[in-house]
């Protein structure tokens, strides 16, 4: 019985909600490396794009709610999301065809276009304040837990309980969604193909016949949908504001490069990886030990290996190891 | 002469601005925009040293700004001897271990080159020491976070005059940049940008919640100026004196007594303020001057020459038999010992430590608009670029209103529209900074003073 609590403490503690959180960041970090496979820069808007594309779908949520629309137990913001995408995807178009495409066209190294990459999140940052502020919001409505605490005691008798909130399940389905048919998209389609072909050698891709426009067209709008996509459901599961979704930039470069950066199934881990590290590290392990010891060995103190302050830090940390001794990342990305 | 016209004209437009700030707002405000446009320029000639004269990208300033500010504190805080008493052998003990740990992994890596068992006895040495450091440091930071937790809660410092602090925050941010260096430097332009991002991040997160160190988040306030304080000149005999000469034309116009007397006081509390920050930007601007003589001299010199080699063609200059790594290791440790002197000197200025306002929106990408717009690889340029869009920056909130009225005359005062967009106006300066830096990055790449190279 002991063991069981422990293991349902550990499940309730760690793994639903960096399962949830992970997903969030495998999003982003999916993105940031597709851009730096193919179009060979690193995007530093890429928290600001997703906050571009929350803020969108709050707005639709808010239409559609004054419009008395709703999805009953589900969120309204899914109703929202796919028109937020479309705006999004024509922002990152527009961004494109105005600011990076004169860089590709001259060949510019890979620092300049980062560089014009921080001027682009100077800009994006600015629309988001100036049209919706730099507050907290929550935008979420319908059923809250799938299963409280309460309930699952009732259900197992077990002492500890196991939450699991709508929006983490919602957050997984969605992942497991966008990211199987992203993945059939690269490795089956013949547009999939031809992007692969174009980040692996692109006078090779252009020899054979590969349009780059195109490739560099669908890579901006898989950024858009993801972007979007991404930022919603770490909306939805915490809340939205400008300075967080910035913030999150970090961690979704530590995923990438963890995971191998230009290598976006790698991304999709190493998002995972940078979640349950973060957890990992940082939860107090007391309880959880209390249950399994026995009563003659158990620790006084809180056995945690780092303060929740470090939460940060301790992807960043990671990702210091990996580059140190695996700099191509843990499931070999581009080679550096 | 001639060919420094576009510099001497750039500056004289810059002062000039400033100038009329003075005229029209006030030569209060003027004269900190001014100062903090002398420290964003120390600033930017650290990160124009790394990114113009060897093409090293260092996302990593914010990091390196808050040591410097660390440092001030250091220096100037008098210890706290109860604090010391309770846990400074402790935290000495402490050091000590993590200096042996360093030093033994060293070793192993050196003396056992070939073992395959190397991975696991590193391991085992980091657990250990950190198990150990856990034990060792954990009573002690806890004993010295209960002395007087509202006042101090720390160790405090030296209790030196804060100036020490310019050497000592340089000192600090190189010794963190050597340490980043020997980590990312082997690494690919974008990569390093993306590595000394986040690594600034954990710096600051250290800082931030090691209380015992830095007080973290419960700041540190009232540290000690170079200069004297408002309250101390304003009773001070010969200051008087002072502001009643510079003001004789109006004083002299007042005949009642007890009205001049209330003029004079009232002139007396403005001018020092004037007084103290007129101080700092004396302080401020030898800084700077110093530093552009040092920088100018070495850009110019054999081994700056190497540097720029270096930059442009890392195989060449290799095939020339210049040690790449370590001169892109030195240049890296110097330009952020120079990001150092300007963090002790932010925190020098504003007499107060916060961990909590290192953002890298304002401490780092902030600091590269300022290259990149003043021209990176010209040090005037990069100073230049530091005034600009500082001045920019705090400017910015005026300009977004007056453009607002301008364009919304059309509509009424209670327009929705209007009223929004007047209450986002502190925003409109992360638009103008995006703008601005993509339009010099498109049609002026080099910045508005660009690089000069002098052939001999």
């Amino acid at each position: 019985m002991d063991i069981l609590n422990a293991i349902v403490l550990l499940l309730n503690y760690i793994f639903v909600p960096a399962l949830s959180y992970g997903s969030q960041l495998a999003l982003g970090a999916i993105f940031v490396s597709l851009i730096y496979g193919i179009l060979r820069f690193a995007y530093f808007t890429a928290g600001d794009l997703m906050s571009f594309g929350t803020m969108f779908t709050i707005l639709f949520t808010w239409y559609f709610q004054s419009l008395g629309i709703n999805l009953g137990i589900l969120p309204t913001a899914l109703l929202g999301i796919p028109f937020a995408i479309i705006i999004t995807i024509s922002y990152t178009l527009v961004t494109d065809k105005l600011v990076f495409s004169y860089y590709r066209r001259k060949k510019s190294p890979p620092v300049m276009l980062a560089m014009v990459s921080i001027g682009t999140m100077f800009v994006t940052q600015a629309i988001v304040r100036i049209i919706i502020g730099p507050f907290d919001r929550r935008f979420f409505d319908g059923e809250k837990f799938i299963l409280k605490a309460n309930e699952f005691k009732e259900m197992t008798g077990l002492n500890e309980g196991l939450t699991i909130k709508s929006t983490q399940v919602i957050t997984l389905l969605v992942t497991i969604i966008v990211v199987s048919i992203l993945f059939w998209f690269l490795n089956k389609t013949k547009t999939g193909k031809s992007m692969r072909a174009y980040s692996d050698n692109e006078d090779l891709a252009l020899l054979s016949g590969i349009d780059p426009k195109k490739v560099v067209m669908i890579t901006w709008i898989i950024a858009a949908i993801l972007a979007t996509i991404g930022g919603a459901l770490y909306g939805l599961d915490k809340s939205f504001k400008p300075f967080t979704y910035f913030n999150n930039m970090l961690p979704i470069f530590a995923a990438a490069i963890v995971g191998g950066i230009g290598n976006p199934f790698g991304a999709f881990l190493g998002g995972y990886v940078i979640a349950f590290s973060e957890i990992l590290v940082t939860y107090a392990y007391r309880k959880f030990f209390i249950y399994v010891l026995p009563e003659s060995l158990e620790p006084d103190s809180l056995l945690q290996l780092l303060s929740t302050d470090y939460k940060f830090a301790v992807s960043f940390s990671i990702l210091v190891v990996v580059l140190l001794f695996r700099p191509s990342g843990i499931f070999k990305g581009k080679v550096l | 002469m001639r060919q420094n016209l576009d510099v001497i004209f750039a500056y004289v437009i810059m002062l000039g601005l400033i100038i009329l700030v003075g005229v029209f707002q006030s030569w209060s405000i003027a004269l900190s925009i001014l100062c903090f446009c002398l420290i964003s320029a120390v600033m930017t000639m650290g990160a124009n040293i790394q990114w113009g004269y060897a093409g090293l990208i260092n996302f990593g300033i914010m990091g390196y700004t808050a040591l410097g500010g660390l440092a001030a504190v250091l220096v100037s805080v008098p210890p706290v001897r109860e604090a010391w008493q309770v846990g400074g052998l402790n935290m000495i003990l402490s050091v000590i271990l993590i200096a042996l740990m360093v030093f033994s992994i060293r070793f192993i890596i050196k003396k056992y080159k070939k073992s395959n068992n190397k991975k696991y006895v590193i391991a085992a040495v980091i657990i250990v020491g950190l198990i150990l450091l856990r034990l060792i440091s954990g009573p002690a930071i806890e004993s010295i976070e209960a002395v007087n937790p509202a006042t101090t809660g720390f160790l405090g410092g030296m209790g030196l005059p804060i100036l020490f602090s310019w050497i000592v925050g340089a000192f600090f941010a190189g010794a963190l940049a050597y340490v980043i260096g020997k980590i990312a430097l082997g690494l690919r332009a974008d990569y390093l940008a993306i590595a000394t991002l986040l690594i600034s991040e954990i710096v600051i997160a250290v800082i931030k919640h090691e209380d015992w160190l830095s007080r973290g988040v419960k700041n540190v306030i009232g540290l000690k100026r170079p200069v004297p304080y408002e309250i101390d000149l304003q009773a001070k005999e010969w200051f008087i004196n002072l502001v009643a000469k510079f003001n004789q034309n109006t004083l002299s116009l007042i005949t009642d007594v007890s009205e001049k007397e209330q003029m004079l006081k009232q002139l007396v509390i403005e001018g020092s303020t004037v007084f103290v920050k007129l101080c700092f930007v004396g302080l401020f601007t030898i800084v700077v001057v110093v530093l552009l003589i040092i920088t100018q001299k070495a850009l110019y010199s054999p081994w700056g020459r190497m540097m720029r080699a270096i930059r442009d063609n890392e195989e060449a200059a290799n095939a020339m038999g210049k040690n790449v790594v370590q001169q892109h290791l030195l240049i890296f440790v110097l330009g952020s010992a120079i990001v150092g002197i300007a963090g002790a000197m932010m925190v020098t200025y504003d007499g107060l430590f916060t961990p909590g306002s290192y953002r890298p929106m304002r401490y780092t990408f902030l600091i590269w608009v300022m290259v990149i717009v003043g021209g990176s690889g010209n040090n005037f340029g990069a100073v230049l670029g530091g005034f600009a869009v500082w001045f920019l920056w705090i400017e910015a909130a005026p300009i977004a209103l007056f453009l607002i009225n301008f364009f919304t005359s059309g509509l009424e005062e209670t327009n929705a529209l209007r009223i929004h967009l007047i209450d986002s106006i502190p925003y409109f300066r992360f638009l103008m900074m995006g703008v601005g830096l993509l339009l010099i990055m498109r049609y002026r790449p080099k910045g508005i003073l660009p690089e000069k190279i002098k052939n001999i």
